[in-house]
């Protein structure tokens, strides 16, 4: 029986198997490849998209558990680029690979929705379960608290 | 690109040619030694890389050099920008046609930007006199009376014509003698030396930006591979139907394994399915038995065992000056100790992965790639399809470190689509990933050191073991095992009357391969702690002790590698200084904290880092890590910070996290729970300062890392008094 989601906004029906995880779901059916694998065992952050406004890792998370709530993906962060975080992160010169990126995007937009300004232990502690390869977490650490201050350096 | 194709078959420096209405100028990179990928051939010589400029004005770089963050996307742009005199934002940047023979698709060594500064700028120099020479004739002016702003040559008496509309003509004319164009002097430098915004980050950061695993073909299938746990095995009987019982699986095959002509590859069962899930559910319904093979006896123990072993008798001697065993003998006092690292893992972020298509006309590749010219040569050869029609489309990386080099994912991926008929796109989940990588050697090494009655440093003596890269996969036909494996440690660049090195090959069934820094990443790690045991045995201040042996501006080159970069005491000596000084080395820390230094040459580029630590809980916390960086005139500041931060955080993992160990032949390791990453929550602060430099840039994707283990183990020593001599820390050491 078709699972319906709703994604970015979009109604979407998917056929697939309840228990597939809601990352192939959204890279391999659905096409939408911003979200990204990385451990497939909700390790290191990657895959993370937003169920209802909550940080959830989309590789360890039955597409089941998604049915009939609003996943965002990266893709759906903001339409061009725009959110606070994304021109925070640009300014602040990031992302190295970039693959970890989404995901800590993605984290650190549900943590600033929670607590508009927050300190370093509070992005160590959300943001401590990513990993970042490249060495990028200086940059990040800065970019959140700049995304906090409305964009002034 | 049929005119770029029969550029690229030509064979001479600096020539032009009419690309339909395009100035079109091609060119070849620098090589040398270090540069020089193995197995890679020298003459004849096609073009690197190429300058394209437009009838519309538009500037192209056309270059096979990939990004994997390092920011090659934007420093080489910088460069043409710089010296065409136009925009950098008018220039682009777009991946060359596949050419098997071109030299410089590979992408790694820390050499891009030093092997393309003078050529780069010399073609652009090149394009630029052209354009000018075309329009001073159409005044009939003097050249040298003309200027150039952002690409529109400006006359002497106002006269303007764009770039665009100067191509047509400047193509037909004959090309100066590129060694007689001036170069713009550093001190006119508009674009060089300032950090603009890098060019692949802002798709990095709204799910735009298109990686190998991104890529979708129409009647694409996944795949994922079973590969034997144990190095070297393989599937003995298993069940298909079981696997294809799964929703979404279409086929279920044995591919052999690929154990030449540059190849290694486990080879396996893969499942072909839907998407990927299938994919994986299948391979794990799939209830292997497999025949382990010949290492199934293989161990991390008994390797360290045999390395000792090796450690006992004299090896092969790589650097013989002065005396040393007779220096040693004679010495007032000895010291002697043994260090150990452990296999790594690169663990990029983006699991391994290609996409290939095999058609009746042609293969097709996608995936991101450090050495493309392999993944053609490799693919023609396991597809039997003529190299001409393989073209591999290389996309960003989602990181590398050197794994990307090896083509074992892209056979894999033609071995299968050739099977099936369809495009395939094979993921290494992480597990594959981890199990079956090509590890940074494991080594271990003794070092007896000899100091006189005044306690100066008077003997070296120092002896090696590990298994070697270039005798794993067959460069040079054995006769240099230690090729890959002693850098950082042959040319020490202390002063020493005796310094002897010996190197011995350990076997092991072990896959190794370059990891980020090769093996300095190691051998910093032997060398920068032992010099700091042997200033804490003569009572000497660590970095005093390394500036009175640095005291004399010295070149210090590899035996074995007389071509290669010498390295100069008197720049190995300012990194220290400036890295002391900017630490506040000497000053008073609080209460708990300690500091240690280290400096290393690696890639051309020098590097001094001193870190600040504490212990919390018994686990190392490094809280500050300063650097001092000598990589020649710098190009664009902040991103050579982000490498220097990238390198720490990369040998800080190494330094106080994981190790791959292996057991009954088999990697123990499998994903990030028992490989652990440093976290941000663990980063330090890291500070970086370049050295003010007129010399020719050189790399910093790499050098940053070697410091850093023995800046920390040095800091932890000052600390606790523990000596730590084998990687990562493990907190039971400093118990």
């Amino acid at each position: 029986m078709p699972i319906e989601l709703n994604v970015n906004g979009a109604s979407r029906s998917v056929d697939v198997d309840p228990d597939m995880p809601l990352l192939w779901v959204i890279r391999d059916v659905l096409g939408l490849t911003g979200t990204k694998y990385g451990c497939g065992m909700a390790l290191c952050g990657c895959c993370t998209v937003h169920v209802d406004g909550v940080a959830t890792r989309s590789c360890a998370t039955p597409v089941s558990a998604a049915a009939g709530r609003k996943v965002t993906t990266i893709e759906g962060l903001s339409t061009d680029g725009s959110h606070p975080l994304q021109r925070a992160f640009v300014d602040e010169q990031v992302p190295q690979c970039g693959w970890c990126q989404p995901g800590m995007l993605m984290t650190a937009a549900e943590l600033l929705a929670q607590k508009p300004r927050p300190t370093d232990e509070d992005i160590d502690r959300t943001l401590g379960d990513h990993i970042c390869r490249c060495g990028t977490y200086q940059r990040i650490r800065s970019a959140v608290h700049r995304a906090a201050r409305g964009g002034a350096a | 690109m049929s005119p770029l194709e029969s550029l690229s078959r030509r064979d001479f420096l600096g020539a032009a040619a009419t690309a339909g209405a395009a100035l079109v100028i091609g060119f070849h990179w620098s090589r040398d030694a270090a540069a020089q990928p193995a197995g890679s051939r020298p003459a004849p010589r096609p073009f690197d890389a190429w300058i394209r400029i437009g009838t519309d004005g538009a500037v192209t770089l056309l270059v096979a050099k990939a990004e994997m963050g390092q920011g090659v996307f934007t420093t080489l742009p910088m460069l043409l920008a710089e010296e065409l005199d136009v925009d950098f934002a008018r220039v682009g940047i777009e991946q060359a046609p596949t050419d098997a023979e071109i030299y410089s698709h590979g992408t790694g060594g820390s050499t891009s930007v030093r092997t393309s500064f003078e050529p780069l700028r010399q073609a652009a120099a090149a394009a630029r006199h052209q354009l000018v020479a075309t329009a001073a004739e159409r005044w009939g002016v003097a050249a040298g009376a003309c200027r150039v702003d952002d690409g529109v040559v400006i006359g002497p008496g106002g006269e303007r014509a764009g770039y665009g509309e100067l191509v047509a003509a400047a193509s037909q004319r004959p090309l100066p003698d590129l060694a007689t164009l001036p170069l713009k002097p550093a001190s006119g430098w508009q674009v060089l030396g300032t950090s603009v915004p890098r060019r692949d980050i802002p798709p990095k950061l709204d799910g735009s930006a298109r990686f190998g695993l991104d890529v979708r073909r129409p009647g694409m299938l996944y795949a994922v591979v079973a590969r034997c746990p144990t190095i070297g095995g393989k599937p003995k009987r298993w069940d298909a139907q079981r696997a294809k019982a799964v929703k979404g699986v279409r086929e279920v095959l044995e591919i052999p394994a690929v154990r030449d002509n540059g190849v290694f590859s486990t080879g396996g069962v893969a499942v072909v399915a839907e998407h990927t899930w299938a994919a994986i559910s299948g391979r794990d319904a799939l209830a292997i038995e497999w025949d382990a093979g010949a290492a199934a006896g293989e161990s991390s123990a008994a390797l360290s065992r045999q390395m000792e072993e090796l450690l006992g008798r004299e090896g092969k001697v790589v650097r013989d000056d002065g005396d040393a065993p007779a220096a040693l003998a004679r010495a007032a006092r000895r010291i002697e100790a043994t260090y150990e690292i452990p296999f790594q893992a690169h663990a990029p972020m983006e699991p391994l992965n290609a996409t290939v298509d095999v058609r009746a006309d042609g293969v097709e590749v996608w995936l991101g790639s450090q050495g493309p010219h392999d993944v053609r040569a490799r693919i023609a050869a396991v597809t039997g399809v003529d190299p001409a029609k393989v073209t591999v489309h290389n996309l960003f990386l989602g990181g590398a470190f050197g794994r990307r080099y090896s083509t074992d994912h892209p056979v894999e991926a033609a071995q299968i689509s050739k099977a099936i008929g369809r495009p395939v796109q094979l993921l290494w989940t992480r597990e594959d990933d981890m199990r079956h990588d090509f590890y940074r050697p494991a080594a271990r090494h003794r070092l007896v050191a000899g100091l006189d009655g005044e306690d100066r440093p008077i003997a070296w003596h120092h002896r090696m073991a590990s298994p070697s890269i270039a005798a794993y996969w067959g460069w040079g036909g054995g006769s240099r095992p230690e090729m890959s494996e002693i850098g950082g440690a042959v040319d020490l660049p202390y002063a020493l009357p005796a310094h002897r090195m010996e190197y011995a090959l350990a076997q092991t069934a072990v896959p190794v391969m370059w990891w980020r820094s090769v093996e300095h990443s190691g051998n910093a790690f032997v060398i920068e702690s032992f010099v700091d045991e042997l200033a804490h045995a003569a009572g000497v201040d660590p970095l005093e002790f390394r500036l009175r042996l640095l005291a004399e501006p010295r070149e210090v080159r590899e035996p074995g590698d007389p071509s290669g970069p010498p390295l100069l005491t008197a720049r190995l000596r300012r990194v220290l200084e400036l890295a002391a000084e900017k630490a506040g080395w000497g000053r008073p820390l609080a209460a708990g904290r300690a500091r240690g230094i280290a400096a290393h040459f690696s890639f051309h580029s020098y590097v001094a880092e001193v870190a600040e630590v504490s212990l919390e809980r018994g686990r190392p916390r490094v809280h500050r890590v300063v650097a001092a960086v000598d990589c020649g005139q710098v190009m664009h500041p902040d991103n050579l910070a982000a490498q220097v931060e990238g390198g720490v955080v990369y040998g800080l993992t190494a330094t106080l996290k994981g190790a791959i160990t292996v057991a009954s032949g088999q990697v123990e390791q499998s994903n990030f729970h028992d490989f652990e990453m440093l976290r941000i929550d663990e980063m330090p602060v890291v500070e970086v300062h370049a050295v003010a430099s007129e010399e020719r840039p050189t790399g910093i994707g790499e050098p940053a890392l070697p410091p850093i283990a023995p800046a920390v183990a040095n800091a932890l020593f000052a600390l606790t008094g523990k000596r730590l001599r084998r990687l990562p820390i493990s907190p039971s050491d400093l118990a």
